[in-house]
């Protein structure tokens, strides 16, 4: 496990300044993505993951902190580096209607990078490796494809032709942000399927973005999820582990809040505890001390609203949350009550194949 | 990954699916489209190929002065007795040419400079803002007026470049701004993404999306530049050598032709020949239009 990670952040930050003043989007993240690995970045909307993803992709330049590649700051690296970074790191947007250059084909598009980079000779060739790329993301036959404009497919197929192009470049790791959430439910499975296939067969790595719990707990079983919360990880563990039986009380409502069709469990699921208010605080304008605590089931006066909590090792994974640490570190006593949910729907272990 | 076998690789593409193949379809497919690019093409024709066809030989004859139209002269003679329909024949090149000149120079340097600085930003684009700034506030007529004035004898292609350089200003504020919002759009990150290079991204994958925007502009501009080189001549500012439509306004307005029953075909020619490039030249922008973009290509 000593090896060195294909990506590692450092204390990545990111502050925007706008005319409210600055606004701290990512504020101090810590992760790693490991050959042939998953990391899964959940969290709801606006919580830095797409910020995160960007900096990390070297699509913006954070305000603090380090991106390393292969061990290598970003910053650090000469134009020959920064190359093969360009070619090893690839990302695939969330919106497949924006991604694609409407005026180009999809074969334009899938061999513009490969002809630039002198990876193809020819046309034949070219044509040849684009069908195999499309065959790889499940278009097939390839040949009604490859002339088509981006407006003649679905979006579904669009996206698929966007992850064919991120492919071209023989990525070492692929940055998806929210990649699948624009897909129908068994498109989404069988993408989900080609880039396990990638995975596990070309070692590529992945850092994974999404908000859909049930796409994190497929694609990431083996892997790990970080939860964001507004800027920060709030835990980051094995992915059996924070989903299985959840440490940080956002982490317990991200996987409340998972629609449960069976409606004993979802009985269930509304005895949980709720989030004290569905607001999200301002980034603007923070609350003190666990930015958590406003919302948070289980704040504690006078504990969550002094300091930030800092990630701590509980139970095989890292949570930030000064209720949690409190209590581990008044644990010796095995009266633990108040953290764990079994009935907390979606903390059942699924069968590692089943359908999601 | 398995190696793939070759798939059934076109070649060569088929002439419908080459970029001016495309444009040909997309002219011809609408009925709009098509009798504007019919009108345009005939109109060229008639001014470029016409002097080619029909007999120079057109000498003054005071026995014949402002007869009707007849089977020897189609248009009538004019006030020299000279046949109007080899004059107008004659006439049609010059303010073609030169405003496809003066119209050409426009856009070209509007595209270019226009999504460099709408790329680049900064200082470029500062200064170049600042340079339509007072190319814009500089009345075009009346610089392209002082222009000829000044140099008496100024060739058509200067006229062309004077011209031009007062028109270039409004289009590249719309490419800027083009450029600007595209440049946004995600397809150009993945192109980022992919080591593209600057140029490239620029030149290949953000000005195609604005084809028919820049072609529609093009033929606008044709069309202003034909305008205002016709309007020098009827103002009669311009040495009065090639015998052109601007010129046979500007005799039939200075010695009052209009009044004359027998001058209409004269006095009414050039005016129908501009009004029907005019119309031809608006209608087979719209066809182009939709040739360059894929979405109204289709159906």
């Amino acid at each position: 496990m000593s090896e060195t990670p294909l990506l590692k952040l450092s204390g990545l930050e990111q502050v925007f300044d706008t005319r409210k003043g600055p606004v701290a989007a990512v504020g101090g993240v810590d992760l790693e993505v490991k050959a042939g690995k998953v990391l899964c970045l959940v969290g709801e909307s606006g919580c830095g993951k797409t910020t995160t993803a960007r900096a990390a992709a070297g699509i913006t330049r954070p305000t603090s902190g380090a991106v390393e590649f292969r061990g290598k700051p970003l910053t650090a690296m000469n134009a020959a580096e920064r190359t093969e970074y360009r070619r090893s790191v690839q990302y695939i947007h969330q919106d497949p209607y924006a991604a694609l250059n409407p005026t180009r084909t999809v074969y334009s598009t899938l061999t513009a990078g490969l002809k630039r980079h002198g990876l193809v000779k020819g046309r034949t060739e070219a044509r040849a490796k684009a069908a195999e790329l499309l065959r790889l993301v499940d278009l097939t036959p390839p040949e009604s494809y490859l002339d088509a404009y981006p407006h003649q497919l679905s979006g579904g197929q669009r996206q698929r032709v966007n992850v064919a192009r991120s492919l071209a470049m023989d990525p070492k790791l692929l940055i998806c942000d929210e990649s699948t959430s624009m897909l129908d439910v068994s498109i989404r499975v069988s993408l989900l399927n080609t880039l396990g296939r990638l995975r596990d067969e070309l070692d590529v790595g992945f850092l994974f973005i999404t908000h859909d719990l049930a796409v994190a707990k497929y694609f990431a079983w083996d892997g790990e999820i970080a939860v964001m919360y507004l800027g920060k990880v709030v835990e980051h563990g094995p992915t059996p582990e924070v989903i299985g039986n959840p440490q940080h009380p956002y982490t317990k409502a991200l996987i409340g809040a998972v629609c449960e069709p069976d409606p004993d469990l979802a009985k269930a699921n509304r005895s949980a505890e709720q989030l004290r208010s569905a607001e999200i605080p301002s980034l603007h304008d923070l609350p003190a001390g666990c930015a958590f605590h406003p919302r948070c089931p289980a704040f504690e006066p006078g504990v969550c609203d002094g300091e930030r909590p800092l990630l701590q090792l509980a139970e095989r994974r890292n949570v930030a949350c000064h209720v949690v640490a409190r209590d581990r570190r008044r644990a010796a006593a095995p009266d633990d009550r108040t953290l764990t949910f079994d009935a907390v729907p979606g903390s059942r272990r699924p069968e590692p194949e089943s359908a999601i | 990954m398995t190696a793939v076998e070759a798939p059934a690789a076109k070649p060569r593409r088929t002439f419908r699916e080459s970029t001016l193949g495309q444009i040909w379809t997309g002219l011809t497919r609408s009925p709009a489209g098509f009798a504007g690019t019919v009108l345009v093409l005939a109109i060229v024709g008639f001014s470029f190929i016409g002097p080619l066809v029909v007999d120079q030989d057109n000498p003054t004859d005071t026995s014949m002065i402002w007869t009707a139209p007849s089977g020897e002269h189609w248009l009538g003679t004019q006030y020299e007795g000279k046949d109007t329909f080899t004059i107008l024949v004659n006439s049609g090149a010059e303010p073609i040419w030169v405003g496809g000149m003066a119209a050409t120079m426009a856009v070209i340097v509007a595209v270019v400079l226009g999504s460099i600085a709408g790329y680049f930003r900064g200082r470029i684009d500062a200064l170049l803002l600042q340079l339509t700034d007072v190319t814009v506030t500089i009345p075009q007529f009346l610089l392209m007026i002082a222009v000829v004035a000044f140099f008496e004898d100024i060739p058509p292609w200067g006229v062309a470049i004077v011209v031009g350089s007062t028109m270039w200003a409004f289009l590249f504020r719309s490419i800027r701004a083009q450029v600007m919002s595209l440049k946004e759009r995600e397809f150009v990150e993945a192109a980022k993404l992919q080591h593209l290079g600057t140029m490239r991204i620029v030149f290949r994958e953000i000005l195609p999306n604005m084809a028919g925007f820049i072609f529609v502009n093009f033929v606008i501009a044709v069309n202003q530049a034909i305008y205002a080189i016709v309007g020098l001549y009827v103002l009669g500012l311009m040495p009065s050598g090639t015998p052109n439509w601007g010129l046979m306004i500007h005799l039939s307005w200075q010695n009052n032709f209009f009044l004359l029953p027998v001058a209409m075909p004269y006095v009414l020619a050039p005016l129908l020949m501009i009004v029907l490039f005019t119309i031809g030249l608006v209608t087979m922008g719209r066809g182009l239009d939709q040739a360059l973009n894929p979405r109204l290509r289709d159906r």
